[in-house]
């Protein structure tokens, strides 16, 4: 293994450290707010990790912007949602949990 | 290379695993947003199996259309459902909500098991090594005017299921309008997310269509994977609150509607003339033809998803309301 090789593992495993922990979080998390904030990690920042460490890998210049674009996309529309689903949890009176 | 190949099965057995389980999870789940959710999931994995069964323009049509544009139907038709429930008018649908239907479940494992096990016979005595048409479209590739044998199939060998298929969905809406207008109004104010979000991915999602479109002859991709985009551009406008001025189904939507159809048909008609059969093109112009015939079946497909969506004939709001 190269270096180039060893750097898409290490961006690969983070990558899935932060959709364990999305997943746990939406798993067991109290209320819908603090799920949402969970999966948006995931999303965001798990994605980002497994497209960079994608993109090392990749062949051309082009296949990198299909990737970043992919990763731009999830990154618009997860925020979008996120947005919208507790805004309408919100509207719908789920009460913020409290400790 | 002994690892790989095993963690390759563990992938394809978690995936077959999961399908089964969701598909279960999706049939007996009382709750019925709950088995929308689990049958998008399901659409999901199974669009992942096409990918690993090495049939990529499946596993696009399924993401899309099985997964993306059903689900947003059924939750259409979920919303339609409830709002028809709270209102009094659906008093005969009070026992859906519970899931069961008044058929005892042996009756219907009586029909299903015998389909299963012939089926599964037939599978079991299939050959093992043929590769059924493939040769045949292969050395007959070169005079289809597509260099992705998918597209040949669907557009030139076997063209005239694909004359059927948009013919099926406009039929498929046309029934939807049969049953009543559907009053559009929006419930909620769309807001501002939703609104820029609309408006930042309509446009890309069109640039899409278009990619997947133009892709689809040397490429996985083509005119229903394409459609399905633009569908999908169509649902977020509709959810956005985007609605025509009129609010009526003015001449241009009805075009668009059955340019598909009607551009197969004609095509059809057409070479019929000219060739002396049906849909068979002259292998100079087969590039054209079906590009042609592509671009208007996207058309079609994609607004009449999203005159699906809206779950009946659009017509206009009462002035009371």
């Amino acid at each position: 293994m190269n270096l180039s090789e060893y750097l898409t593992v290490v961006l690969l495993a983070a990558g899935a450290v932060f959709f364990l922990g999305g997943t746990l979080g939406l798993l067991r998390f109290p209320d819908v707010y603090t799920r949402i904030h969970a999966l948006a990690k995931a999303d965001n920042v798990g994605l980002g990790l497994m497209i960079a460490g994608l993109a090392v890998q990749a062949d051309s210049w082009m296949v990198v912007g299909k990737l970043l674009l992919i990763w731009g996309l999830v990154l618009l529309a997860g925020a979008s949602v996120a947005h919208l689903v507790s805004r309408g949890a919100l509207q719908r009176g789920v009460r913020l949990w409290k400790r | 290379m002994e690892t790989v190949t095993l963690l390759e099965w563990l992938f394809d057995g978690l995936l077959a695993l999961g399908l089964l389980w969701l598909a279960w999870r999706a049939l007996t789940c009382s709750d019925l947003i709950k088995a929308i959710v689990l049958f998008i999931t399901f659409g999901l994995l199974m669009a992942l199996a096409w990918v690993r069964l090495d049939a990529p323009d499946v596993a696009l049509a399924e993401a899309a259309i099985g997964a993306g544009i059903t689900g947003a139907l059924l939750l259409a038709a979920l919303a339609r459902l409830r709002a028809s429930e709270t209102s009094g008018q659906g008093a005969g649908h009070g026992e859906r909500k519970g899931g069961t239907l008044r058929c005892p479940r042996w009756l219907s494992m009586v029909v299903v098991l015998p389909v299963a096990a012939g089926l599964g016979s037939v599978v079991w005595s299939l050959p093992p090594d043929t590769g059924g048409l493939r040769e045949q479209v292969a050395a007959n590739l070169e005079t289809s005017g597509a260099s992705n044998p998918v597209t040949a199939v669907l557009l030139n060998f076997r063209g005239y299921d694909t004359l059927l298929e948009m013919i099926v969905l406009l039929l498929a809406l046309l029934g939807s309008w049969s049953f009543g207008g559907a009053v559009v109004r929006h419930e909620v104010e769309p807001g501002g997310i939703l609104d820029t979000l609309a408006r930042f991915l309509t446009p890309l999602l069109i640039l899409v269509a278009a990619y997947l479109l133009w892709s689809g002859a040397h490429a996985p991709g083509g005119a229903f994977q394409a459609g399905a985009v633009l569908g999908a551009a169509g649902v977020l406008l509709l959810l956005a609150g985007w609605r025509h001025r009129t609010g009526r189904v003015t001449l241009p939507v009805r075009l668009a509607l059955v340019v598909g159809a009607g551009a197969f048909a004609a095509m059809a008609a057409l070479l019929f003339v000219v060739e002396g059969q049906l849909l068979k093109y002259p292998p100079t112009q087969a590039g054209i033809l079906i590009l042609i015939l592509e671009i208007a079946a996207t058309v079609s497909i994609g607004i009449t998803l999203t005159a699906l969506f809206l779950g009946g004939k659009p017509r206009k709001e009462k002035e009371s309301q």
